[in-house]
């Protein structure tokens, strides 16, 4: 028996699914999420096979909830409209359902992941560093901090720093670790206020107090908490530039 | 005026009578000529030299008429003939004053009619431009409402069949309230309300118990004016903002008064303050709204926005015409 989770905000759109789901008598509904928030625990303790996810949701979006789960399931994202995030399950070949949708699209959907013939994960991971998700820019960042989540306005950043495949995102008092990549960050920051700095590097410009020299052709930025953080050459005029100096 | 030069003329000698009407007749000719001419082919303001070829062109050929017919008429008299020799040169500065006369005059009352047409024109592009971004502004229905209010439907219409019935019903009055409204007229604000109701109905069937409006209205305000379909997109924010922001109940209230003729309707959603720090409403429901009000009543200052305690509170203001 395969476990199912519906996350959605709308009760009814969780009825209709659920509804879909008892035709298929080898899935079992082990919980319906109202929310992002209850979609992580659930899917935490539940460990289930399979999710049906909607996009636009609650305090945090569904995109927002996937990011904080390390092993994923198998996810068939539900959306009434959302002109980016489709295009972004184009991008990348992942299966979605239009509400409202029929039985046998709903059907298909399932005969499709239970063939096994794609391997999902690798693509939604792909398309978590996308960089279109939503319409309007990120002015916020989803954090999971053992049991705890939390919500950073992206002002509050100070710098961000590459860290294998994580990146570590500084803030005042500490340091959150975040499965994307610097290149994602660099196109969802609003570049009035991010300037990356150098390979490895993304600064707040506000928090940028003066640059420095370092010794032959390289610089370094301070930043008002005193960190300073390396300065590549090419960035170096772009900075200045940027800053009218 | 040229028939009274040419009066005093006749004083010193009767025959300038026929001399003045065969002048005044070729002038006149070349007159309705050049304004024939002018008529069909409008050189441009910048070719101010060719209408001043053209005037000492006619000039020209006018004193040629002038003096062939003169001579052909008056042959044999010579001291007449004398006379039309000596007073060639007047005769062509008056033919050129005349001519350079008509030309100029014709010129400005075209140049003038031009610019009246233009300008005409120049309103008439504005009023349609701004009428068609109106309509633009205002047909903002968001497909994600449209598409979600369906997927309840598609629900009901198993487990609760005459709440699905009802909810298309609502659903097609809702959209009927968006389609014919007259942009620039205002209409009763109850009538608004109404339409507004509408939309909140199917939005309390999409998110069930978490949603609650409370509206408050007072008495003397139900039949003040308000452009059509201009409160549902702020209140689809305020839902939006309010139920996206938070995971408990959402209460949104909305209050109408009634001041000094200025109608103002406050709407208020919560938000919370922690994660939304930034955002103080900066989102395309908002505004267009704004767009819309400064295009209806020439003000920048009839949307407010300010937040209070957990609260997030827009407020609009119509001023009343009476």
């Amino acid at each position: 028996m395969k476990r199912a989770i519906i996350i959605d905000d709308e009760p009814l759109a969780r009825t209709v699914a659920h509804e879909y789901l008892m035709q298929h008598t080898d899935i079992e509904l082990v919980a319906q999420c109202g929310d992002g928030f209850e979609g992580v625990k659930a899917i935490q303790q539940l460990k289930p096979d399979i999710i049906f996810l909607d996009i636009q949701m609650p305090k945090i979006s569904g995109f927002e909830m996937l990011e904080l789960i390390e092993d994923k399931p198998a996810i068939i994202f539900t959306t009434a409209f959302d002109e980016y995030a489709i295009k972004a399950f184009e991008a990348n070949a992942i299966d979605y359902l239009l509400k409202p949708y029929s039985q046998d699209r709903f059907n298909s959907a399932l005969d499709k992941w239970r063939s096994g013939a794609s391997k999902p994960e690798e693509r939604v991971e792909k398309l978590l560093n996308t960089t279109q998700l939503y319409a309007e820019e990120t002015n916020r960042i989803v954090i999971k901090n053992g049991s705890d989540i939390r919500i950073v306005p992206t002002q509050d950043i100070h710098y961000i720093e590459a860290y294998d495949d994580y990146v570590k995102i500084f803030t005042k008092e500490t340091y959150y670790l975040k499965k994307k990549t610097m290149n994602y960050y660099e196109s969802v920051l609003n570049s009035n206020d991010f300037f990356r700095t150098h390979r490895s590097f993304i600064v707040n410009l506000k928090e940028l107090t003066r640059i420095e020299p370092m010794e032959k052709n390289s610089y370094v930025a301070v930043l008002r908490s005193g960190k300073k953080v390396p300065v590549s050459r090419t960035s170096y005029s772009q900075l200045k530039e940027k800053l009218g100096i | 005026m040229h028939w009274f030069v040419l009066y005093k003329l006749g004083i010193i000698c009767k025959l300038a009578i026929i001399d003045a009407t065969i002048s005044n007749a070729i002038l006149a000719a070349i007159g309705i000529l050049t304004v024939l001419i002018f008529k069909f082919y409008q050189p441009g303001k910048a070719n101010r030299v060719y209408r001043a070829v053209y005037v000492i062109g006619v000039v020209f050929v006018f004193q040629f008429l002038l003096v062939h017919i003169l001579k052909l008429l008056f042959e044999g008299d010579t001291l007449y003939l004398q006379f039309i020799e000596r007073s060639m040169p007047i005769r062509a500065v008056v033919a050129l004053l005349v001519i350079s006369f008509i030309t100029i005059t014709h010129w400005m009352i075209s140049y003038l009619n031009e610019k009246e047409l233009t300008e005409k024109n120049q309103t008439e592009i504005e009023a349609m431009m701004r009428e068609a971004e109106l309509v633009k502004l205002r047909q903002q229905i968001q497909p994600h409402f449209l598409f979600n209010s369906l997927n309840s439907i598609n629900a009901l219409v198993i487990s609760q069949p005459l709440e699905a019935r009802k909810m298309v019903q609502q659903l097609s009055e809702f959209l009927r309230g968006t389609l014919k409204k007259d942009e620039q007229k205002l209409i009763p604000l109850k009538d608004e309300l109404a339409h507004l109701n509408l939309y909140l109905e199917i939005e309390k069937v999409r998110f069930g118990h978490r949603l609650k409006v409370e509206t408050k209205n007072c008495e003397n305000c139900l039949e003040s004016g308000i452009p059509p379909l201009l409160l549902q997109p702020v209140v689809e924010n305020a839902i939006k903002f309010g139920l996206y922001d938070t995971t408990g109940d959402v209460v949104i209230t909305i209050e109408t008064k009634l001041n000094d003729h200025l109608l103002t309707v406050e709407i208020t959603n919560p938000f919370d303050q922690e994660t939304q720090r930034s955002k103080t409403g900066n989102n395309f429901g908002l505004e267009s709204i704004q767009r819309r009000l400064y295009l209806l009543f020439a003000r920048k200052d009839l949307l407010k926005t300010r937040t209070e305690n957990s609260n997030f509170i827009t407020t609009i203001s119509i001023p009343q015409l009476k």
